[in-house]
């Protein structure tokens, strides 16, 4: 709730909303105790005075009747029968939104089906033919403005509950002995409660125009009862000449309904949760680098990462996800990148590129040499040029990279045309050829499909062909096989591995399996809060992992043909990398653990192929080089 | 002796593209007819890949959806009525995604008492007293019961939706990927809890999972799906070792083992059966190599193999392999 409101504040033109709207209410609940001169009271014989006379602020009408008077009755008046009117509407419409949403099917249709006849009427009509109906008064034009709103409500109320009608808390509430009412009113209307603010917010102007229009007509307040709309009714015959009548509460609607709209905006903007995260601005097309020192190339290898550092600069905490990490890919080379969520694995191959969002994330240190240049510190021109041709993806979810509208061939034509001056038919062979060569049946029919039309499977074979596409020397593998079933799973590795060696395409492979691992990869480097622990041969480090960590996880990780046990669970959970210990961060959990261990950071020590960052390792690297 | 749990002729017909008023356009059988006991105190493992029913006959079985046809027996009583509160002083449900199951704007001590009072009807004390006994159950610190479920980390709430399933007092938990969405090192922590909580208060568990080496480790019994039915039924240890389904073969031969040579078990291009159309005779012919004639026209049953295995098929894999 202060979040809320800080949030509110900082928004300039939403504060003097609100600051406007606060002080118009205060003095209209103050009205009745004002001295004020009785505002139905007429005088003709002060008729149409000029404001600022004596006695009389804003003058009179042309009854003679004192406007300030009348004014602030009126706007005490018009402000209610708004707030009513909008509350009446936002439950009304809330309550059948919530009811359809939830039920769905059938009731959801008949009920959604009647509020789109209501929002089939011009709204002015339809209000005029319920006062007609009931006979003109204000409680009646009140009943009219709040009818009319109500599908707005019911509508963006419905959408809303739809989503989370169907989340796993519902049923969870069901099986809990929960029914329907209850449901509805524990579960999902708190849910929905910011949505029904923020609609109300940005509605409750307009339906004090909409009252004062009822009113203008003769349809809302009946003489000599004053409301805004009215005033400016009776003011419309002298227009002309005493234009003062219709400019007082003309700036009173104007104000009002000016300032609830900025407040209505602020709060809209304040509760929304994807302005909250302050992810507001879009990404920058390239992160951003603040290197203080940067390590000297030209590098090893085809790939070659050194001290690579990269943060998320979140408010005032430091989320250090990467830190000083080294790694060297060889030509034709799978290197296999493992740990657990939040370990910065992900981040690490995101770097390399300049993919990772900024902001929030700043690459502090660190290089990454290609072919002899950084490209770290690489204009975006060039990173950009070499994104997708020498340096390729495979991301985990092959639904959300591929572009649902445009067909799989003209994505591969894409991918290859940004990079190379190719004519139009040869594009289309080329991508026929790459969904052959991963493996996709009838090539030549399947280039015109949509991702949609694919499986899983098959979206994944089409993410590898665009990977493919311009024969790169690398290619960065993010949890390719994640998001499969097993039997394609095995289907999706072999055919990467058949590939690799075919064409000596390099591989940094990113999982969190070591079954995959063993299968895919030629050398294993394993991380832990943001930094390499261990690297060597998979086989090294299947049959004698040094660091307790790559011990611990492969213990706790069953394996298929091992029957009925106990696992080995790890205690405690991984670190959190803006709240990292001074030591090993695997200080906290590990059995082994040694005063020395919490008290610096503990170096790297490389032996042979093999490097542990342990100062007790399970298997003595430079003894035993296996 | 009666089994804790039986399912009997359990099957559940999707109608797909229903309008407002007239018939469906087509059906999709999302679960057909499965036959299984569950005896007290054991683990049934169900595996399959995504699609093949496992999750709706796990909705079938807590009451969230009405079968079509077939019935629930718990404890030699049937319960055929969808009242999922009738169900759950009977029978849990944990779910996937710990996150998304707890309401977002509840504490952890509103979720907690939802079915203490509502399926049980304790007055406040004993609630207190109860809760603070499923907390320590699953190692959790009542400091947590005033937060809220965005603070906690996958395994936690994972935990918190394993004490709400404890907390109905149900004999049996259908515990559907409990672990998917969890880290390994996590997921040790609560499949051991699991088996921990199993021998506290002799629980009776359906492990749904698609890992087979998670499945293989916590089950007695493995139940495999393929394409809405059940297709295997066998002990956990030999299963996976010596299956006689070809489709529980081609899922233990591509789980990928480490010190096995990376191969495609099948052919690189084979793609599961249309739903709304499926083919006649048994599923999984158009993927079999065994595949003949009669595999093609007719839907085998599931029978009796060996000792305590069972399978549907026309020509079953040789016991010794």
């Amino acid at each position: 709730m202060t979040r809320f409101l800080w949030l509110l504040a900082r928004n300039q033109l939403a504060l003097m909303g609100g600051i406007v709207l606060v002080l118009v209410v205060l003095v209209c609940v103050l009205v009745p105790v004002l001295p004020l001169r009785p505002p139905d009271v007429t005088n003709t014989a002060d008729r149409f005075l000029a404001p600022f006379s004596d006695g009389h602020l804003l003058g009179t009408d042309h009854l003679g009747r004192d406007l300030l008077s009348r004014l602030l009755w009126g706007t005490r008046l018009s402000l209610a029968v708004g707030f009513v009117a909008a509350i009446a509407a936002a439950t009304l419409g809330s309550a059948i939104g919530i009811v359809a949403g939830y039920f769905g099917g059938r009731t959801d249709n008949i009920i959604m089906r009647g509020v789109d006849m209501l929002m089939a009427f011009p709204y002015i009509l339809l209000a005029l033919a319920i006062v007609a109906a009931l006979g003109p008064g204000l409680l009646n034009a009140l009943i009219a403005v709040a009818a009319v709103n109500i599908p707005f409500f019911a509508r963006n109320i419905r959408g809303i509950t739809v989503g989370i009608a169907h989340k796993e808390f519902v049923d969870a509430a069901r099986l809990a002995g929960k029914g329907h009412l209850a449901i509805l009113t524990t579960e999902i209307l708190p849910n929905v409660i910011p949505v029904i603010v923020i609609a109300m917010s940005t509605t409750i102007g307009w339906m004090i125009l909409e009252t004062a229009g009822l009113s203008f007509l003769g349809l809302g307040s009946q003489p000599p009862q004053a409301d805004l709309g009215s005033m400016l009714g009776e003011a419309r015959a002298a227009l002309i000449t005493n234009p003062h009548t219709s400019v007082v509460p003309g700036v009173m609607i104007f104000v009002i309904v000016i300032s609830i709209n900025l407040l209505g905006d602020g709060v809209r903007d304040a509760l929304d949760p994807r302005l909250r995260s302050g992810a507001l601005s879009r990404p920058r097309p390239a992160t951003n680098v603040r290197r203080e020192s940067v390590p000297q190339g030209p590098g090893e290898g085809v790939l070659d990462i050194r001290e690579l550092e990269t943060q998320f600069h979140v408010g005032k905490r430091i989320y250090r996800a990467v830190n000083r990490v080294s790694l060297t890919i060889a030509p034709g080379e799978c290197l296999g990148l493992i740990g657990e969520s939040g370990s910065g694995k992900s981040v690490t191959a995101l770097s390399v590129m300049g993919l990772v969002a900024s902001p929030p994330g700043v690459i502090t240190g660190g290089a990454a040499f290609h072919e002899g240049r950084d490209l770290i510190g690489a204009p975006y021109r060039d990173l950009r040029r070499l994104r997708g041709d020498r340096v390729a993806y495979i991301f985990q979810d092959p639904l959300s990279t591929l572009h649902p509208l445009i067909r799989v061939g003209e994505q591969l034509a894409e991918a290859i045309r940004v990079h190379h001056k190719v004519p139009r038919a040869e594009l289309r062979r080329r991508a026929v050829e790459l969904l052959g060569a991963v493996r996709i049946p009838n090539a030549e029919s399947r280039v015109d499909s949509y991702p949609h039309e694919m499986s899983g499977g098959m979206r994944q074979r089409v993410a590898i062909a665009m990977a493919l596409a311009n024969e790169p020397e690398v290619i960065i593998a993010d949890e390719p096989t994640t998001a499969l079933d097993v039997t394609v799973q095995a289907q999706v590795l072999s055919l990467l591995d058949d590939l690799r060696r075919e064409r000596g395409v390099a591989i940094l492979f990113i999982t969190h399996d070591f079954g995959v691992v063993a299968q895919m990869c030629d050398r294993v480097a394993v991380m832990y809060g943001g930094r390499i622990v261990e690297e060597a041969a998979t086989a090294d480090i299947l049959n004698a992992p040094a660091h307790p960590y790559t011990k611990r996880l492969m213990d706790c990780v069953p394996e298929l043909g091992g029957g009925r046990r106990k696992l080995d669970a790890i205690p405690g959970l991984p670190p959190a990398v803006d709240k990292l210990p001074p030591g090993c961060a695997f200080a906290p959990r590990c059995d082994k653990v040694r005063e020395a261990c919490r008290a610096a950071p503990v170096a790297m020590t490389r032996a042979g192929g093999r490097a542990v960052r342990c100062l007790y390792p399970e298997t003595d690297i430079a003894k035993d080089p296996a | 002796m009666t089994p804790a749990l039986r399912l009997d002729g359990l099957s559940k017909t999707f109608p797909v593209g229903k309008k407002l008023i007239g018939a469906a356009r087509g059906h999709v059988r999302a679960v057909r007819p499965v036959t299984l006991d569950v005896a007290e105190g054991e683990t049934l493992g169900i595996v399959g890949e995504s699609g093949c029913g496992k999750t709706t006959l796990a909705r079938l079985l807590v009451g969230l959806e009405p079968p079509s046809a077939g019935r629930v027996e718990i404890g030699g009583k049937a319960l055929d009525n969808a009242d999922p509160a009738a169900f759950g002083r009977l029978i849990q449900y944990v779910f996937q995604d710990p996150i998304s199951s707890l309401n977002p704007r509840k504490s952890i001590r509103s979720i907690l008492e939802v079915p203490l009072k509502r399926l049980h009807g304790m007055d406040a004390d004993e609630r207190a007293d109860r809760i603070r006994e499923i907390l320590a159950s699953v190692n959790l610190r009542e400091e947590f019961l005033d937060r809220f479920p965005h603070e906690f980390s996958g395994g936690q709430a994972q935990r918190i939706g394993i004490a709400r399933a404890l907390a109905a007092n149900a004999r049996i938990l259908v515990l559907d990927e409990p672990v998917s969405a969890l880290d390994v090192s996590v997921q040790a922590q609560v499949l051991n809890l699991l088996a921990a909580l199993k021998r506290k208060f002799g629980l009776t568990y359906l492990f749904i999972s698609h890992d087979l080496a998670v499945v293989e480790a916590v089950s007695d019994r493995v139940a495999v799906m393929y394409f809405g039915a059940v297709v295997e039924v066998g002990r956990a240890e030999t299963i996976f070792a010596a299956p006689r389904h070809p489709y529980t073969k081609l899922l233990a031969d591509s789980a990928p083992v480490v010190g096995r040579p990376l191969t495609a078990p099948e052919g690189k291009d084979t793609e599961l059966p249309d739903p709304l159309n499926p083919p006649p005779g048994c599923p999984f012919a158009p993927r079999c190599p065994k595949a003949t004639n009669i595999c093609r026209a007719e839907d085998p049953a599931l029978e009796k193999m060996g000792d305590d295995q069972f399978a549907a098929c026309h020509h079953p894999l040789d016991a010794e392999t």
